[in-house]
């Protein structure tokens, strides 16, 4: 489903330039939850955007369905982001000049799969799974902190991708939904096999998930 | 309605007052456009059916010589041989009827009068004015001539079944004060003839005001001792579009130069012509400030908007989409700009052609004179969107070139 291998990423430049991923192997299998934990600054977000086709390698090489998509160009890593992926940023997650119904229908707008109808009521039904079916017209800018992380979560759902990158998806969130935004991911991967990579500090969310990679340092331990 | 759309609508509405700038200055830009032009050009029509109205749209006069015949021009007659460009031109029209009737059979020519012009001297109770003598048949002439309505003493039809009757210039009689009904002499080189003033005429332009003095034909085949041929032929057309067209065919068949009121008023016209260019060009500078105000606007929301742009781009919209995006920004302030500044080119044009601007010379008016042509608000509306999209471009352009990664990461410049 997900593969990669060997990859590397050096950020920054000159005397700051840094070896901030150092060689990282990883997959993920339709159906799995990963954990991806690690103290900050190790390279997990980092990861994860080139997971995302967000950012490119400078060493190694992402599949995606078995094809490498790392070294594609941009059309092709564009048009894969908006069919096989569902990212949740780690800060700023919604477009605050748009509903959170608008939010999540962004991306069905843009694959354009569905009738506008659908499109409604798909998002109608996603935000109501994350706890947020009375709040479907609020602006980006009338949401709490983790209301707007939960409508990231439901918008990266929206085009059902086969590969959900969540970084830090519960980070802002009370105990209450961050299981209710948790489980969600999890049963969608079991229900649609769907695979599932998050980043989290929290020990007890990785812990419930079927796989939980440490990473300090740009490498996996 | 396309996301792109949508999106662009949005960033725009969250940025309003910013792009006010840009879009006042896209009205102003597209409303005196259309203003200016619209007065320049409503003066160049006035003026130039102020000339069909005086000398018509066209004029046949002097021979063209037949090189193969050699100088035994006229036969005996007083016509002048001349030489203009190489060709040799006898002065005049010899053969009027013959002309004329070849006129007739070009299908453009609404009308046709013989004219025989002469140099007098007026003589009037109170003093002398040099002027010039216009033979005509009246009824010929109203048919390529606004005479009629030029009348402003007088009555025309008095002229008519007068035979001693002319019909003065505005200016003329003023200068030799003379009314409707007073008597003053036609000197010839030194044949006087009597004749009465039967009607006042005034076309506004000066040069014609000052001189012409309109008699009956056979009174001026009389005093100017010239029993047979014209000065001139004076020709109408149904399409003045026309008429160097016409001109250069009936040159060709005639054998007579033909000039079109394009060629003959030349330089009036390129005067016009400039004055509207330069209007145009000077009034352009509002649609340059309005490029200028969309491409900080613009430069400015996508700074403001690099991590939506990072959203979007994760959700896979693509470059062309985000291109696309700020595009429609300029060019839905570009829309708005165009239908309100129409509107004010119309409103400002109406309320201009109310504007009294009492003019004589070239022409006669009392008020603005405004022309309404759809050709205006095309040609504003084109120049703005011109500025604008063009000035939206490289902003749009930076929008697209950003990588998500970078965004995201926040080392995006
Ligand atoms: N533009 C940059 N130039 C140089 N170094 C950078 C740049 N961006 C990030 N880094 C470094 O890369 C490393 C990895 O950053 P990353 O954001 O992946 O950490 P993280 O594991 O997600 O941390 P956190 O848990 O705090 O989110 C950090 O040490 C950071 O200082
Ligand atoms: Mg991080």
């Amino acid at each position: 489903m997900l593969r990669c291998s060997d990859l590397n990423r050096y950020l920054g430049q000159g005397e700051g330039r840094v070896h901030v991923l150092k060689g990282v192997s990883f997959e993920a299998r339709r159906g799995q939850v990963y954990a991806i934990v690690g103290p900050s600054g190790c390279g997990k977000s980092t990861l994860l955007y080139l997971l995302g086709l967000l950012d490119q390698p400078d060493g190694g090489e992402i599949a995606i369905n078995g094809q490498v998509m790392s070294n594609n160009d941009d059309a092709a890593r564009t048009a894969a982001r908006g069919a096989h992926i569902g990212f949740v940023f780690q800060f700023h997650f919604l477009m605050l000049e748009f509903s959170a119904l608008e939010n999540v229908m962004m991306p069905m707008r843009k694959l354009a799969k569905l009738t506008p109808a659908e499109m409604t009521a798909r998002a109608h039904e996603l935000l109501t799974s994350v706890g947020l079916g009375d709040k479907t017209h609020r602006l980006g800018t009338q949401l709490s902190g983790g209301e707007q992380q939960r409508v990231a979560v439901a918008r990266a759902l929206a085009n059902e991708p086969s590969i959900i990158l969540a970084d830090e998806p519960t980070g802002n969130l009370d105990v209450k939904n961050s299981t209710m935004v948790f489980d969600l991911l999890t049963r969608l991967a079991k229900d649609h096999g769907q695979a599932v990579v998050l980043v989290t500090h929290n020990p007890e969310i990785a812990n419930r998930c079927d796989s939980v990679r440490p990473m300090r340092d740009g490498l996996f331990v | 309605m396309s996301p792109n759309f949508h999106i662009a609508f949005r960033f725009l509405t969250a940025k309003k007052r910013a792009m006010l700038m840009s879009l006042s200055c896209t009205v102003l830009g597209v409303g005196l456009f259309i203003v200016t032009q619209a007065t320049t050009s409503g003066f160049e029509e006035f003026f130039i059916k102020t000339i069909l109205g005086t000398n018509g749209a066209l004029r046949i006069d002097d021979k063209i010589q037949d090189t193969m015949r050699s100088m035994n021009a006229g036969g005996g007659s007083d016509f002048l041989v001349s030489h203009r460009e190489g060709v040799k031109y006898i002065q005049g029209v010899e053969e009027p009827k013959r002309v004329i009737a070849g006129l007739n059979d070009f299908a453009n020519v609404s009308g046709t009068s013989a004219v025989l012009q002469g140099n007098v001297l007026v003589r009037s109770s109170f003093k002398n004015e040099t002027a010039q003598v216009f033979g005509i048949n009246l009824d010929e002439h109203l048919k390529v001539s606004d005479l009629r309505s030029q009348i402003v003493q007088g009555d025309i039809s008095t002229f008519r079944e007068a035979p001693t009757g002319a019909l003065m210039g505005k200016v003329l009689a003023e200068r030799l004060q003379l009314d409707v009904g007073n008597s003053f002499i036609l000197d010839y080189q030194g044949e006087l003839r009597r004749y009465r003033v039967s009607a006042i005429y005034e076309t506004g332009v000066t040069d014609i005001d000052k001189v012409r003095v309109y008699v009956h034909m056979n009174e001026a085949r009389s005093l100017l001792k010239k029993p047979i041929g014209v000065t001139f032929i004076q020709v109408n057309l149904f399409n003045k579009d026309r008429a160097v067209e016409d001109a250069f065919q009936m040159q060709e068949v005639l054998k007579h130069s033909a000039q079109a009121w394009q060629d003959r008023e030349k330089s009036w016209l390129s005067a016009f012509h400039a004055l509207s260019v330069s209007s145009a060009i000077t009034v352009s500078v509002f649609t340059l400030i309005a490029g200028l105000a969309m491409f900080n606007t613009l430069a400015m929301i996508v700074l403001e908007k690099t991590k939506d742009i990072a959203i979007l781009r994760s959700m896979g919209y693509e470059r062309r989409d985000i291109t696309r995006i700020f595009l429609w920004q300029a060019a839905i302030v570009l829309a708005i700009g165009a239908i309100v500044g129409a509107l004010i080119g119309v409103v400002g044009t109406f309320a201009v052609s109310k504007i009294p601007l009492p003019i004589n010379g070239i022409f006669k008016t009392e008020t603005f004179q405004v022309s309404w042509n759809g050709w205006h608000y095309v040609e504003a509306v084109l120049t703005a969107a011109i500025m604008v999209m063009a000035a939206s471009i490289i902003p749009a352009r930076r929008a697209a070139r950003l990588e998500p990664g970078d965004i995201v990461r926040g080392t995006a410049q």
